[in-house]
């Protein structure tokens, strides 16, 4: 059997199976969240150092991973948008901007609230910190030029162009700021966890992340078909699918 | 090639002399916005001979970021941006020629007005050398980077603020090494490090910055 990969290019197509894909990954999503706030909350050993505080990273950690894998994976679509000039691409990339920009502010919210026990201070200019600021304002940017220019078309390219140089620079911002932090020498203190992770607290991290995961593609699916309505309204399947619903 | 490069400045400088009152307005922001500092924090010297070197720096972005919209949106208005698009030569050099000419006009008045800045700070004789030499690696790659922002908030309503949006984060490596450098020198350190990176990301900043600044400028126009 020969496989058309390009046949859920299209969002007629794609449309009914983001439809039968949702349910199936919010279902994993809320299984994987279950089992994994199960083994934070009730398996894994207290830390010796940081005590019940700590057990705030099997949140903070998935979503600090997912808000620099999401701009990747946005960037990636954007520039296939760009590049073979598909609408779905495009569209792929604006569905996922706001959840990449929720869990940057997750991270940054938990990393506050995980900084206050443990540091003795909600903020501090740690590189992670700082870089992970600022690759909320590149989401908010995104948004913003998508938003403000009127045809979507030229909407998708603009912020693609924006997505991309962003991409490039978020490396540039990693290194420059972490130098900077070390320059300085301003907080004494370091983020990175003790040397030996008991195997529930990773086990616990791991199934979080894989939710949160989850989260994201049903998240970013349900997002992509609103899309999709609003664009495609003119469209004639659409017109068809609300007959059919009525 | 070098001509149309050279009609290109010529052209934006003859514009920006015709409207002298631009260039003015830019180069006065960066000085009101360094001078208000000392107002806010206090007089003491001390403090101020830490800060200057963010203060300079951070002023110098806000201005060079004030100037951008300036970069297309005059000839986006009478049309002859989309002449300048259409034309035979290469965008890319079309807009490196529109980048020169806007750094002439925006950015070098600053690097030569920042040693009296400086002075006002009570900088050291070396760190404001550093300083002439950071700002003049860092404020054409301000232009550079600024040019994408320009570039894709052309005709996009509530540009101006669009762009600060757009821009300034992409603007913190710059920040970091300039600062940086002359924050070295005024405790006695080599800045010959920061300065090299500055370098290296300007040139990084020329090989890239125009194509993206052109692709931009072709989504714009469409």
């Amino acid at each position: 059997m020969k496989l058309n990969w390009f046949k859920y290019a299209s969002p007629v197509t794609f449309y009914p199976l983001a439809g039968k894909l949702i349910p199936w990954f919010a279902l994993a999503a809320a299984g994987l969240t279950l089992a994994g706030l199960y083994l934070s909350f009730f398996v894994a050993p207290t830390d010796f150092q940081q005590g019940e505080s700590y057990r705030i990273i099997f949140i903070h950690v998935p979503a600090a991973w997912m808000s620099m894998f999401i701009y990747v994976v946005m960037a990636a679509w954007a520039a296939a948008g760009l590049i073979f000039n598909t609408r779905l691409s495009s569209m792929m990339a604006s569905a996922l901007a706001p959840t990449g920009a929720l869990f940057t502010f997750i991270a940054l919210w938990t990393g506050a609230l995980w900084g206050k026990p443990t540091w003795g201070a909600w903020w501090v200019w740690d590189a992670r910190l700082t870089s992970e600021l600022i690759l909320l304002f590149l989401y908010i940017g995104f948004m913003a030029l998508h938003a403000a220019i009127d045809d979507p078309r030229r909407a998708d390219r603009a912020s693609a162009v924006l997505a991309l140089v962003g991409v490039v620079n978020v490396p540039i911002i990693y290194f420059s700021v972490k130098w900077w932090n070390t320059l300085h020498q301003g907080a004494s203190v370091s983020m990175t966890m003790a040397p030996k992770m008991a195997a529930t607290m990773l086990l616990g991290m791991l199934i979080m992340a894989l939710a949160c995961w989850m989260y994201s593609i049903a998240a970013a699916l349900a997002r992509v078909r609103c899309i999709i309505l609003e664009r495609e309204q003119q469209a004639e399947w659409v017109a068809n699918l609300s007959r059919e619903s009525t | 090639m070098k001509r149309t490069l050279r009609v290109i400045v010529l052209r934006d400088l003859l514009l920006a002399m015709r409207r002298r009152a631009d260039v003015a307005t830019t180069l006065f922001f960066f000085v009101i916005v360094a001078s208000l500092f000392p107002l806010g924090v206090g007089p003491e010297p001390k403090l101020l001979r830490a800060m200057a070197p963010g203060i300079v720096w951070v002023a110098a972005l806000l201005a060079s970021m004030l100037s951008l919209e300036r970069l297309f949106a005059a000839d986006y208005a009478d049309g002859s941006l989309e002449q300048l698009v259409l034309a035979p030569e290469p965008l890319v050099l079309v807009v490196i020629g529109k980048v020169l000419a806007h750094w002439l006009v925006s950015g070098l008045p600053l690097v030569l007005i920042s040693p009296v800045i400086a002075l006002q700070y009570d900088l050291p004789a070396e760190a404001i050398v550093t300083l002439l030499l950071a700002l003049l690696l860092g404020t054409p790659l301000l232009s550079l980077i600024g040019a994408i922002g320009a570039a894709l908030t052309v005709g996009v309503r509530g540009g101006g603020v669009l762009i600060s949006l757009l821009v300034l984060p992409l603007y913190v490596p710059v920040l970091i090494f300039g600062a940086g450098a002359v924050d070295a020198s005024t405790i006695g350190m080599e800045a010959g490090g920061h300065l090299s990176i500055l370098g290296a990301l300007l040139l990084l900043g020329m090989v890239l910055a125009p194509w993206a600044t052109a692709a931009a400028l072709r989504i714009s126009l469409e």
